[in-house]
């Protein structure tokens, strides 16, 4: 008997997803992205089955914020106050695939502005920079619903990724995401079914699986990133599996959360230089959930970002 | 879950009036309703119900392929018929042939025909096998299981990807006398079956019939349907339209981690 090939092949992959809409599609980008369309694990199978090479989002926030550690804010002297220059130094001197802008000074405990600063700084940003944006709200829902459709409606064209929404509140944002031809973050709190729930509630109002990128609460270097690396990882094995529902990009926060934890920041001597602590503690962050299979990548350091370009342009050639 | 709907089949009466009045509206409604409901593929069995089974094999798959471009389940125990359909059936959507024995007394190369039959058709036809050879349907674990050997032997041998390769344990009727230890006997075999090779054939069984004549067919044919599921089964000939049935099948893969748990499971299994 002849001995059978064996192939590792799996039934399904992840959704490609274009972001980003050019003069030619409605909107005024210089540059789309796309990511997704993996038909393996990372590392798995050929080159051609890794998919899409994964991208970085910058961070930029509408308001100057204010609990940033100095080692982080120090890279972005003289544009905190400017969401728009700020945005421009991450594209022209990291290369920022994207922009995340992120509307914290909306929060009621944080600047509680309202949607006129929203909406100006949104389009501020559109102006100044050509790279698709991701539009993130403050997380306060009363808030978020009052201010992203306006958000929504000012980027309306640019097909932007847009959110998140979660299991308790989706219906407000999902249904103007797509009146305004935007791609939708369904958000999960490091929970794989209600990863799935939140995809089947916003599919069930008719908002098209293609155009959804998921976000798990993401847990930095030392804390909890095991948890969110698991949550990843059997995420791509059930797209791979040919689960529609879970077939979907994902995005992840490196930035937000490694900046939070105290070995990246605190002045300790005995734990190296900060300078390079902080953007280190960031980088191994993203570049552990890479492997799990995200595909997009939320950070703040320009160092960090240097690093972690060169190893994805190294792993995704 | 590969699930064959089983209502396109001449021993249902209004498929046997359709045929006989050649109204197409009704096969075609099945089909839409049965992909609906959830039908990887749509079985197509001329039954009883026309002299001329091959030009009504072709007169259904052209019905269905007018309006629906679900895969299809050629369905006949006659060679010749299965040819008929695969004439005019579109290969590019899919296509089981359903179903050859290990052999037959009057005809011991029928697999071979099968197999080569489908290999000629193209790469996205399949083939169901039943463990029954020109002795019949064997009554215990072991025959089966070894006939289920020599088939996928023979699929090998002829460079036949097995995961092209349907088994089909053949279930019985479970109030036929001294036919009740059959099922569980069915339920070993499918679990020594998915070992025989790598990556293991596929398992499916034309459930109804084990039913056949009981009471609460429905609830019979559900709970068999998640055991064999529990035991390696992953494709069933059933009846899609039948909600219970669907939501036992979403039940028993959730629980065989074969889908992710979220609270609408039963909506998004098909």
């Amino acid at each position: 008997m002849p001995v059978p090939e064996i192939t590792n092949s799996f039934a399904g992959s992840v959704n490609r997803v274009t972001l980003g809409a050019t003069k030619e599609s409605g909107g005024t980008r210089t540059s789309t992205v796309t990511i997704g369309g993996s038909t393996n694990v990372v590392y798995g199978g050929s080159s051609s089955d890794a998919g899409q090479k994964p991208v970085i989002a910058m961070d930029v926030i509408d308001t100057r914020p204010e609990t940033w550690p100095d080692v982080l804010a120090q890279s972005y002297e003289g544009v905190l106050d400017s969401p728009a220059d700020w945005a421009k130094k991450c594209v022209e001197e990291s290369g920022a695939d994207m922009i995340c802008l992120t509307f914290d000074g909306i929060h009621p405990d944080t600047g509680d502005k309202d949607g006129g600063h929203a909406v100006k700084v949104t389009q501020d940003v559109l102006a100044a920079v050509g790279v698709p944006l991701v539009l993130w709200g403050c997380g306060n829902n009363e808030k978020d619903n009052k201010i992203l459709p306006m958000v929504s409606q000012a980027a309306k064209g640019e097909n932007c990724l847009i959110g998140p929404v979660e299991e308790d509140n989706y219906k407000s944002l999902t249904a103007i995401a797509l009146a305004d031809g935007h791609h939708l973050i369904t958000k999960a709190p490091l929970d794989i079914n209600i990863a799935k729930q939140v995809n089947i509630l916003t599919s069930d109002m008719g908002f098209p699986l293609e155009k959804i990128v998921t976000f798990q609460a993401t847990g930095a270097l030392g804390y909890g990133i095991e948890y969110a690396y698991s949550i990843q990882e059997r995420q791509r094995m059930a797209a791979l599996g040919g689960d529609k529902m879970m077939a979907m990009p994902a995005i992840c926060d490196a930035g937000y959360e490694s900046w939070r934890v105290k070995e990246a920041k605190m002045d300790a001597e005995q734990w190296g230089p900060v300078d390079d602590r902080g953007p280190m503690w960031e980088a191994a962050t993203a570049i552990c959930l890479l492997q799990a299979g995200v595909d997009i990548v939320r950070m703040r350091h320009p160092k960090a970002v240097a690093t972690v370009k060169k190893f994805i342009n190294q792993i995704w050639k | 879950m590969l699930l064959i709907g089983e209502r396109i089949n001449g021993m249902f009466e209004d498929v046997k009036q359709a045929i006989a009045d050649k109204d197409k509206t009704v096969i075609q409604n099945l089909a839409a309703g049965q992909v609906k409901a959830g039908a990887a593929y749509l079985d197509v069995n001329v039954g009883t119900a026309a002299a001329d089974q091959e030009g009504t094999m072709q007169w259904l798959v052209e019905a269905i392929q007018e309006t629906c471009q679900a895969s299809l389940c050629l369905d006949s125990q006659k060679f010749n018929v299965i040819q008929a359909g695969l004439k005019v059936v579109n290969p590019d959507n899919g296509v089981l042939l359903n179903s050859s024995p290990l052999n037959k007394k009057n005809d011991e190369e029928i697999l071979d025909k099968f197999i080569e039959a489908a290999q000629q058709a193209g790469p996205k036809v399949s083939v169901i096998t039943l463990t029954m050879d020109k002795n019949g349907v064997p009554q215990d674990t072991d025959s089966r299981v070894a006939i289920a050997a020599e088939i996928v032997g023979k699929a090998m041998e002829k460079g036949f990807d097995t995961q092209k390769l349907f088994i089909d344990p053949i279930i019985l009727p479970v109030n036929v006398p001294n036919a009740q230890v059959q099922p569980q006997n069915i339920l070993a075999a499918i679990e020594q079956i998915r070992y025989l090779c790598d990556p293991a054939p596929h398992i499916t069984m034309g459930l109804s019939n084990l039913s056949q004549g009981t009471s609460e067919r429905s609830l019979i044919n559900r709970i068999y349907l998640a055991m064999a599921i529990s035991r390696g089964a992953d494709s069933a000939i059933v009846d899609v339209l039948d909600t219970e049935l669907m939501n036992a099948v979403a039940t028993a893969e959730m629980l065989m981690n074969k889908q992710i748990y979220s609270d609408s499971f039963l909506k998004v299994c098909f």
